[in-house]
């Protein structure tokens, strides 16, 4: 689904952020390539002691850690969630996880996603599930 | 939908789940994508919005910024937890080939892809067709029956949407549990078929 946008209007970014700041603004004029380390289904959960340290986060930092504190959330969730699109949320992650309020699960290599094993248990589920 | 799997609170995931894996619902414009990850999905479906900058805005450089044309593409995407260790998460997405980082984003690590048509439009599916090929991905068609829609032979689908003879063709309401489930596993069996030859 697109919307065309009126082409000489600058804050478009704003409107889509949810928020009353430009995204850009929000990862501190960061480039997007930033978050090329998380996928759209690495988990993410809020490390231990990410509650203590809360209060010195921006708010869409504090928003991120307070989503992923009851557990793992993919990066695609948390941007749901959130409203805020995926490629800010990558970066807001990038910095999280370098100042350790957050935690992910080790990737899953793309060979070892196609291993038979992996499929077979996908089968396995959805038959369990869906009869 | 179906928590046995899931979190305590409906929107975490289980604690001991360990892989994430993908599978990529695709097709054109209203073909039924939303719905059909709806129908499946342990979570209400959520949706991201990626701002894209168009290609070919560069004639506007020197006006700066505010000469790009901006818009945004949409995912919609559910979550199945299958196993204790294993969630499974459906992407759907429109395919518009100038959303170049949307496709790199989804199409890293898929399992595969369930490509949606629509039996009444199926020259619309070309497009979504060719990005899935050019990514790569394994998939299968599912045909979307609408109310209404006249069937159309096997035959008459593979040869319009030149398939190759092991791509899987099934049918499938999108609206309907059991039928859009059956499509999901033709597809991994699919799957697991191509790993074994490879």
């Amino acid at each position: 689904m697109t919307t065309p946008q009126e082409p000489d209007r600058d804050d478009i970014e704003t409107l889509e952020s949810g928020e009353l700041v430009r995204p850009y603004v929000i990862i501190n004029g960061r480039g997007f390539s930033d978050g090329n380390r998380f996928d759209l289904v690495t988990l993410v959960t809020a490390s231990a002691d990410s509650e203590q340290r809360w209060g010195q986060l921006d708010p869409e930092m504090r928003g991120v850690v307070d989503l992923c504190d009851g557990g793992y959330l993919s990066v695609a969730e948390i941007a749901g969630h959130l409203g805020l699109p995926i490629g800010i949320v990558k970066v807001l992650l990038v910095d999280l996880a370098e100042q350790g309020y957050i935690l992910t699960r080790a990737p899953i290599p793309p060979a070892q996603l196609a291993d038979i094993k992996v499929l077979q248990e996908v089968l396995d589920g959805l038959q369990a599930r869906f009869g | 939908m179906d928590s046995r799997l899931g979190s305590a609170d409906g929107v975490h995931l289980a604690d001991k789940v360990q892989i994430a894996a993908k599978i990529l619902v695709v097709g054109h414009f209203a073909v039924g994508k939303t719905t059909f990850i709806g129908t499946l999905s342990e979570i209400p479906p959520l949706r991201t919005e990626e701002t894209m900058t168009q290609a070919g805005a560069e004639i506007d450089d020197l006006k700066g910024v505010r000469g790009k044309t901006t818009t945004t593409v949409a995912m919609d995407f559910g979550r199945l937890t299958l196993s204790d260790r294993l969630v499974l998460y459906l992407f759907g997405t429109p395919g518009q080939q100038r959303f170049v980082q949307v496709w790199e984003d989804m199409t890293r690590g898929a399992l595969g892809a369930l490509i949606l048509v629509d039996p009444e439009r199926l020259k619309d599916s070309f497009a979504v067709m060719d990005l899935v090929e050019k990514y790569g991905i394994s998939y299968a068609i599912a045909v979307n029956y609408f109310d209404g829609s006249p069937s159309r032979s096997e035959a008459e689908l593979r040869e319009a949407l030149d398939l190759l003879p092991e791509t899987p063709v099934v049918t499938c309401d999108a609206r309907d549990e059991k039928s859009s489930a059956q499509a999901l596993v033709a597809l991994v069996r699919y799957l697991q078929s191509r790993t074994r030859q490879e």
